[in-house]
């Protein structure tokens, strides 16, 4: 069960390297054609610095590099009766291979429907380089609970 | 004011919409690495039966980055501004998904020509697995 006690923790900041191979293996996984998301002289001809990350890569950087402190354990969140919700992407500068990326993680709302059956939480993400906010991604996570009768 | 050059479409128009799949469970596999998501209900199909599911199911993450390949093939992902999907349904093994999107409003405030659009993924039996929005912001180029 998810406690409403979880809103406002924080996690620890997790600093990440985008590495390129990493971006090449989401780009074969997602079947992605065009080569600016996963060749570097393509890319460069394109007028970029390196490999584009694609438009949903932030969440696996959530996942790439996970909180010590927001474990799932700790949340009270279960792989079993896990659903995803929803997910919100706010962009504010690209993300390429080879930045150095730090994330921050914070749990903004707990909230349950259908008398406790779902339970969801909100935990928003924010993506910096540097000082420069890079994006920001609030993520929903759905809990179904068998509630007994 | 003049058009920017990859900005054709007009409100209530569809953009190009994006076929994938069918989706395997080597695709599940590829995604499972590619992604970092190493949840093991979309790859273990022992996992997902003690869960109570008939069999592992994709990662909803994976149908939204395939609609966010529809609106990169589209328009350059830098005018891009947000994007954000909510899950209604779950993509099973073997379903074959369409990205679709509807532009919905467009207005141009300055130099900037902002478009809303309205996203949806459905499977090969029109089942909605996502329901998302997008805006897009594009500086208005003064060369014809």
């Amino acid at each position: 069960m998810l406690s409403p006690e979880n809103i406002g923790r924080t996690s620890e900041p997790r600093t990440i390297v985008v590495e390129p191979g990493q971006l090449k293996l989401f780009a074969k996984a997602i079947q992605e054609t065009n080569p600016i998301y996963f060749d570097e002289a393509a890319a460069k001809q394109a007028g970029h610095p390196n490999i584009l990350a694609p438009l949903t890569f932030g969440n696996c950087l959530k996942l790439l590099a996970p909180s010590t402190r927001l474990t799932y354990e700790s949340l009270g969140i279960d792989f079993k009766n896990l659903l995803h919700g929803e997910e919100a992407f706010e962009y504010f500068s690209p993300i390429y291979a080879g930045d150095c990326l730090t994330l921050t993680t914070e749990v903004t709302d707990v909230y349950d429907k259908k008398a406790g059956a779902l339970q969801f939480m909100v935990m928003v993400t924010e993506i910096h380089r540097g000082d420069a906010l890079v994006q920001r991604i609030s993520g929903t996570l759905v809990m179904v609970n068998k509630v007994k009768q | 004011m003049s058009r920017p050059k990859d900005i054709t479409v007009k409100a209530g128009e569809a953009i190009p919409a994006l076929e994938f799949g069918p989706i395997t469970r080597h695709t599940l596999a590829l995604y499972c690495g590619g992604s970092g998501d190493h949840n093991p209900i979309h790859v273990d199909s022992d996992f997902a039966k003690a869960s109570g599911y008939d069999d592992v199911f994709a990662h909803g993450m994976l149908s939204m980055a395939i609609q966010g390949r529809q609106l990169t093939d589209w328009t350059e992902q830098a005018n891009i501004s947000s994007f954000s999907v909510r899950f209604s349904n779950i993509t099973q093994v073997l379903d074959e998904i369409t990205a679709c999107a509807t532009v919905k409003e467009i207005s141009t405030v300055d130099d900037q020509q902002r478009l809303v659009l309205e996203t949806e993924t459905l499977t090969q039996t029109g089942t909605k697995t996502l329901v998302g929005r997008a805006e897009v912001v594009v500086k208005n180029s003064l060369e014809e």
